[in-house]
This record gives C-alpha cells, sequence and structure tokens, in this order.
C-alpha cells in the first residue's frame, strides 16, 4: 500500500464541522491521522496541498450506468474513470439495465465488476419490481443479501398506487427504502419538455409540472399508510418540495434528493432544440429552480445526486422529441454544487454535506466522513481553479452534459479511493 | 424588387418566431408582385437558374410539395421530389444520413417537412443548403401564415387592426402557431378558439386572447381560419366524438354570422368537411378564400425561394 501524507491542506469533514488547515495521513488505504500536527513515519512521501481542499470522497446517490445491456454508452469501467475525475468514490447505480437488475446474481455481478475497477465502490440498487415494469415487487431479501443497496426502477416510476403500497411495506421487513422517479406516468406519457410557453412556442409535447407533486403526494400518503420509507430522486419543481417537507415536519420516512441540472439550469437551456438538455424530469422554469436552491438552503433535500445518464450521439442527435432524455452528470457534480457556494446560496461545509455525508448516512454506509480508521476515499479539489465543461473533452465514454459550455469554478485535482491515488 | 436590408439574415426560413415586421412586409411585398406576374402568365424566369431545389417530404403532402415544386420551377430551379416515407424512418440516423446524402448533391434550396418539430433546424445545421421549413410537427409551418397574410392583406387591404380568429385544434397546429406569431407582429388581434383539450397550455403568451365559445370568439372578427382536426395527430381522446366537435367548433353558417358579415373565411386544407368546417361554407365564393389561399401560397414560396436565392447569389 503507498501510505501518503497529504500536508497544509484545507480539511473539510461535514460530518465533524471540521473546516481547519490541517494534514492527514494514509496508511494501509485507511485515514491513520488527521490535524494539525500530524507526523508520518520517515519515508512516507508527502503531498503539499497548500492552497487545495481535502474532502471526503464524493458519495453518489444515482447513477444510470450503461452496463450490462448498453456497454455502447457507458461500460463500468469508464463510468468509474468519470468518476475519479469527479471526485466520486462512491456511486449506486441504477437497476433499469438490460437486463434489469431483479436478480441476486446481477447484483453481484454489478459489484464484482465496480471491485474490478479498483477506484470506486459501485453500488447497484435492486429493481423495485421484476423487470423493472411496475407490476410485481422484485425479491428484497435475496437481492438485499446479494447487495443490493436499496430498490427502485431507476427511470421508471412506479405508477400502479398498489404495487406501491406493496414496495413501501415489504422493503421495511428489511430495512430498505424504495426511491421513486416521481412522474405520474400517464401524464407524462409522449413528453418532451415542461408544458409551458416554452414547450407550445417549440410545438413540443408537454408534462405538466402537476406530474411531479401529485405522484409524490400519493406516495406520501402510501409512506403514511405503510410506515414505510420512500426517497423521491431528482426533485424539480417547488410543488413537490412543498409536500416533502410538510410530510417530513410530520415526521413521516420521507427523503429526497435533487440533481445539478434542476439548480443550475432551467428550461430555457433547451433553447432551439438543445437535446443535450432534453432530461428526464424536464429542466423546469426558474421559479422552480430557486426553489430547489431554497429547498437545498433550508435541508428539505438530503442529497445532491449526479443522476448521470450515459447517452450516445445517435441517442441525441434526433428530433427533440425522439432524442433520449439523460445527461452526463460525473464529472460536473462537484463543480456545479460548488457554483451554489460561490454563487453565495450555499455554505462550503452544508454543499459537501449533501455529497458525502449526507447521502452516506441515508444509505447507510461508514463512508463521506474524514475520521480516523475509516477509509482513505478523498477528493483534493481547487476552490478557486477555472474551467470550461467541454462536451466531447469529458474523462470517461458519456459526452451528452446538459452544461456543455459551463464555465465553472471549483476543479477536482486527486482522488484517491481507499489510500490509492486514481486521479490526478 | 430589391431590398436595403437581408430579409431572412440566418439564409433560412425555420420559423415565423423572430421574424421582424419590416422582413415579413418585405416578403409579403415580393409575393404580392409574383402573385401578379403568375396571373400574367410570365412564368419560368431563370432567377434560380443551375439551382437544385430538394423538395424533401417526410411526410405525406401534396398541396404543400407540388406549390414548392411549381414556386421553384417558376423561377428556374432544377426541383427534385423526395418522399421518405415514415415507416423507413424512425430512425433518427436517417435524418443526418439524409444531411450528408443532400451535401454530397451540392442541393441550394431544401425544402423540409417532419413529423418533429424542430426537424428543419437540425438539418440546417447539418446541411449547406438554405432550408425552408415546410412544417415541421407542431412547431411552425411559416410559408403557410405568409400566404394566408398576403390573401388576407388582398382582400382588407391591410393587416393592422383586423380581428382574426383561429379555430379548432390549436394544439396540435403549426399552421396556427406561425399565423399567431405573424399576425401579432402585425399587430392584428389574434383569438383562438377551441375546446380547453385542444388548446395548448399558456397559448395567452402568445399575445392571443383564448375563447372557448364560437359565439363569443367569433364576434367582430374580420377573418374567421379554421384548421384542421389533427386526426392522425390525435392521441388519446381529446375530444369524445367529431360529432360533438362539428355540433359547437364546426363553422356552419349560423355560426359564421356571429362573426362580422363581411368576415372571410381560410382553411389551410385538407379540409375535413362536416368536421370542422361545413361544404356551404367551404364552397361558397361570397366567404370562402380557400382557393385564393392556394393561389397566393405559389406567389409566397416564389418570394421565399427569391429571397433565399438572393444570399446564395451573395455567398457565390
Amino acid at each position: 500500500m503507498s501510505d501518503l501524507l497529504i500536508r497544509n491542506a484545507r480539511l473539510l469533514d461535514p460530518a465533524s464541522g471540521l473546516d481547519a488547515p490541517a494534514s492527514l495521513l494514509i496508511q494501509d488505504g485507511l485515514i491513520a491521522a488527521l490535524g494539525a500536527d500530524v507526523t508520518a513515519p520517515e519515508g512516507t512521501p508527502a503531498l503539499d496541498a497548500t492552497g487545495l481542499c481535502l474532502a471526503p470522497g464524493l458519495v453518489d446517490l444515482r447513477a444510470d450506468i450503461g452496463e450490462p445491456g448498453h456497454e455502447h454508452r457507458e461500460t463500468i469501467a469508464a463510468a468509474a474513470l468519470a468518476a475519479a475525475a469527479g471526485g466520486i468514490t462512491t456511486i449506486c447505480a441504477l437497476p433499469d439495465t438490460d437486463p434489469a437488475l431483479d436478480d441476486p446474481a446481477l447484483v453481484q455481478f454489478v459489484l464484482r465488476k465496480g471491485e474490478a475497477t479498483g477506484g470506486l465502490t459501485l453500488l447497484p440498487y435492486g429493481a423495485a419490481t421484476k423487470g423493472c415494469e411496475g407490476r410485481e415487487i422484485a425479491e428484497y431479501g435475496l437481492l438485499r443479501e446479494a447487495g443490493a443497496i436499496a430498490f427502485t426502477d431507476g427511470r421508471r416510476a412506479i405508477g400502479n398506487a398498489r404495487t406501491m403500497r406493496l414496495a413501501l411495506s415489504y422493503a421495511r421487513a428489511f430495512g430498505s427504502f424504495v426511491v421513486q422517479h416521481p412522474e405520474e406516468p400517464s401524464l407524462a406519457a409522449g413528453g418532451a419538455a415542461t408544458e409551458g410557453e416554452l414547450a407550445t412556442r417549440l410545438g413540443l409535447p408537454g408534462i405538466p409540472p402537476a406530474a411531479e407533486s401529485m405522484l409524490v403526494q400519493r406516495d406520501i400518503a402510501l409512506a403514511r399508510l405503510t410506515g414505510g420509507h420512500v426517497h423521491f430522486a431528482h426533485v424539480s419543481t417547488g410543488a413537490a418540495l412543498a409536500l416533502i417537507r410538510a410530510a417530513k415536519a410530520e415526521g413521516l420516512r420521507v427523503t429526497c434528493d435533487t440533481a445539478p441540472p434542476y439548480f443550475d439550469l432551467n428550461e430555457t437551456a433547451i433553447g432551439d432544440y438543445r437535446t443535450y438538455a432534453k432530461l428526464s424530469p424536464p429542466l423546469r422554469p426558474e421559479a422552480d429552480r430557486q426553489a430547489v436552491v431554497a429547498a437545498l438552503k433550508d435541508g428539505t433535500i438530503d442529497a445532491i445526486a449526479s443522476d448521470h445518464q450515459p447517452r450516445d450521439a445517435d441517442d441525441k442527435r434526433l428530433p427533440f422529441a425522439q432524442a433520449e432524455a439523460g445527461g452526463a452528470g460525473l464529472a460536473t457534480l462537484l463543480g456545479i454544487t460548488l457554483a451554489r457556494v460561490h454563487g453565495g446560496d450555499l455554505p462550503l461545509l452544508e454543499a459537501l454535506s449533501l455529497l458525502t455525508v449526507k447521502p452516506a448516512t441515508l444509505l447507510g454506509l461508514p463512508v463521506g466522513r474524514l475520521a480516523k480508521g475509516a477509509a482513505a476515499d478523498l477528493v483534493l479539489f481547487d476552490l478557486e481553479r477555472g474551467w470550461q465543461v467541454k462536451a466531447g473533452q469529458l474523462p470517461g465514454k458519456a459526452q451528452n452534459s446538459p452544461f456543455d459550455g459551463r464555465a465553472l469554478e471549483g476543479r477536482v485535482v486527486g482522488t484517491w479511493k481507499s489510500g490509492r491515488r486514481v486521479f490526478g | 424588387m430589391s431590398f436595403s436590408f437581408p430579409i431572412l439574415p440566418e439564409g433560412h426560413l425555420l420559423a415565423i418566431e423572430g421574424l421582424e415586421p419590416p422582413h415579413i412586409g418585405a416578403l409579403l411585398d415580393l409575393a404580392e408582385n409574383y402573385a401578379l406576374l403568375n396571373r400574367s402568365g410570365k412564368t419560368q424566369r431563370d432567377l434560380l437558374k443551375g439551382r437544385t431545389l430538394i423538395n424533401l417530404f417526410f411526410e405525406d403532402s401534396t398541396r404543400t410539395r407540388t406549390s414548392f415544386e411549381l414556386a421553384g420551377k417558376r423561377l428556374g430551379a432544377d426541383v427534385i421530389n423526395m418522399s421518405v416515407s415514415t415507416s423507413s424512418v424512425n430512425k433518427g440516423e436517417t435524418l443526418i444520413d439524409t444531411a450528408q446524402t443532400l451535401n454530397a448533391m451540392h442541393c441550394d434550396l431544401l425544402v423540409v417537412r417532419h413529423a418533429q418539430s424542430g426537424a428543419p433546424a437540425l438539418l440546417a445545421q447539418k446541411v449547406s443548403a438554405s432550408v425552408i421549413n415546410a412544417g415541421d410537427g407542431t412547431h411552425e409551418h411559416p410559408t403557410q401564415a405568409l400566404l394566408d397574410a398576403l390573401t388576407i392583406r388582398r382582400r382588407k387591404g391591410r393587416l393592422e387592426g383586423l380581428t382574426v380568429a383561429i379555430c379548432g385544434d390549436v394544439l396540435h397546429s403549426r399552421v396556427a402557431r406561425s399565423n399567431i406569431h405573424l399576425l401579432t407582429a402585425m399587430n392584428c388581434r389574434v383569438r383562438v378558439i377551441g375546446p380547453p383539450t385542444l388548446i395548448p397550455a399558456e397559448a395567452a403568451r402568445l399575445g392571443v386572447e383564448v375563447f372557448h365559445d364560437m359565439q363569443a370568439g367569433l364576434a367582430g372578427a374580420d377573418v374567421v381560419m379554421m384548421l384542421r382536426l389533427q386526426k392522425e395527430r390525435m392521441t388519446g381522446g381529446l375530444i369524445p366524438s367529431s360529432r360533438e366537435f362539428f355540433r359547437f367548433y364546426g363553422l356552419d353558417r349560423e355560426k359564421l354570422a356571429w362573426a362580422k358579415p363581411d368576415a372571410i373565411v381560410m382553411h389551410p386544407g385538407p379540409m375535413n368537411r362536416g368536421i370542422e368546417i361545413d361544404s356551404a361554407i367551404a364552397d361558397d365564393p361570397e366567404r370562402s378564400v380557400i382557393g385564393e389561399q392556394v393561389e397566393m401560397g405559389v406567389a409566397c414560396r416564389m418570394a421565399v425561394l427569391d429571397v433565399l436565392a438572393r444570399d446564395l447569389r451573395r455567398n457565390v
């Protein structure tokens, strides 16, 4: 194992509130010591990190990886490269692959593929329903034993109320939760953009924002009914966030995340049919973007996930309504989140907590913290360094960034996974 | 006719939205000249001699395709019709592949109709030709709006201050969108009339008044523009039946009487007789200007080709 002393960094640990210049010693893949006066055994290599920030490696609650079934879009190995460049050391992978991860052997397959990258903890979700088809619930017990982190149908909403009730109810037996893509399927079918003036002008079939809030409302009622834990993914509207805020105040087991596009972009990004900005859920009007920022500030949102969705040129170089929805998000997760820090919306530690300890706690994982004895999953970044997102030059395979052309401040300069440097 | 400013500075005609009133006015003036020229029987000018115009139609159309074909031929272009059946074009690479094929053919003017909004804009990024949108999905049909405006202007002597009622399936209508943009830009009062399920979201934000009652909507209208009920686009029962639609939103003598006594009736065709329009109205030479719309269609398309060809010459 390559031991290392990282000196003079600005250590940032949202779990403990630490924000101070200090050093951190990596030994045998673990954090051996951290603090102002850490000393290393003679001969330990040292890295001077003056002016740089050192934080726990990011925990990404939600990413679609092309494998198995869509390797032309992205492989697990390629996703690991993009993750490392983005400072991400743990990824929860969606199960609506081909085949869907509704069988213990498939969950183990993805786990093994993740381990083989050597640079990433890849934690697959199990399918919430068999084949992610929304009808019968999957084998949560066996999937959990095989290593499934929680249950979801990924990009597909569980539209049937009875199925969702059973899923929430049954998952309790295994101490797990169900992640919902909150979009009423019958209202969203065929839609390509948020219903409203812009979609009308562009002649695009719209999805009313209420498609999100009504499914959130239904599932909150089901959480109340079952005592189960529902987690809403990539929440994008003020109406849905208001419902979640109220459900939390009521004490229900309701959590949620959002993704960078929903607090950094609004619907105008689809401009003249820009398919890289075609996402699911679709980008929203500015008032909703502001509501997402407010919910990040007040703690309604529990985590920021990359919502990485690799798509290739053939998926995107199409008329807008026919193009596949989804944006690449691994390499830009930290940068876009830091834009909200630079913009004055979030303190740095709070922003980082949404990327580290908060999702880790939600998942019941001991990662996302700078603690003595913890695995040395680390990201070293320059808070001020400027760069520009350029589709075509992103790490990994997927290039379909909705942030193409965006100038950012804050760049990853090094990533360590269990003490091994995987980027920089 | 010469103009002191480029009328279509992008080198394409993809949409009416974004065109300024002077540009629209100039196009209409030029088209009116062509209308007179066409009536005089003088054709086959050599303005587009040696130029290749390709009609690329991914959706069936007889009227618009023929109109562009005639316009191109009257200006001396070599006109090729390419009809691509929808069944063979469900893959989008085909659109990009088609663009590459067209580039290799050195096409100068490309007229595109496609079932998907934005498809001509996508092609315009990939081809070297000037692209004319001949109808894309539910987005725009700019030459239809030009010919409608020219027809109205000739009949009413002006556009400004007129009240135009656009009736029927506005939701699925690219004709309606282009007309709304053009007529509001030219200071018409534009109303849209239809059942709420066939009116697009936030339609009022486009500068129109929305009516669900035909009587209220037609009151005082100078122009009654009927839209084709896009049955082929209708997904999932937006109206319960065509007979109910005709009863409340189909144009017959009784409903037309609610408009001004000299109101003209328009329809972009093809008509669903007995669904959105009664034959007695459609065929009434006193009220219907549907035939003149077709005539003005050729003139307007000649004007658009002329303007784009001026830019082509500039680039040579």
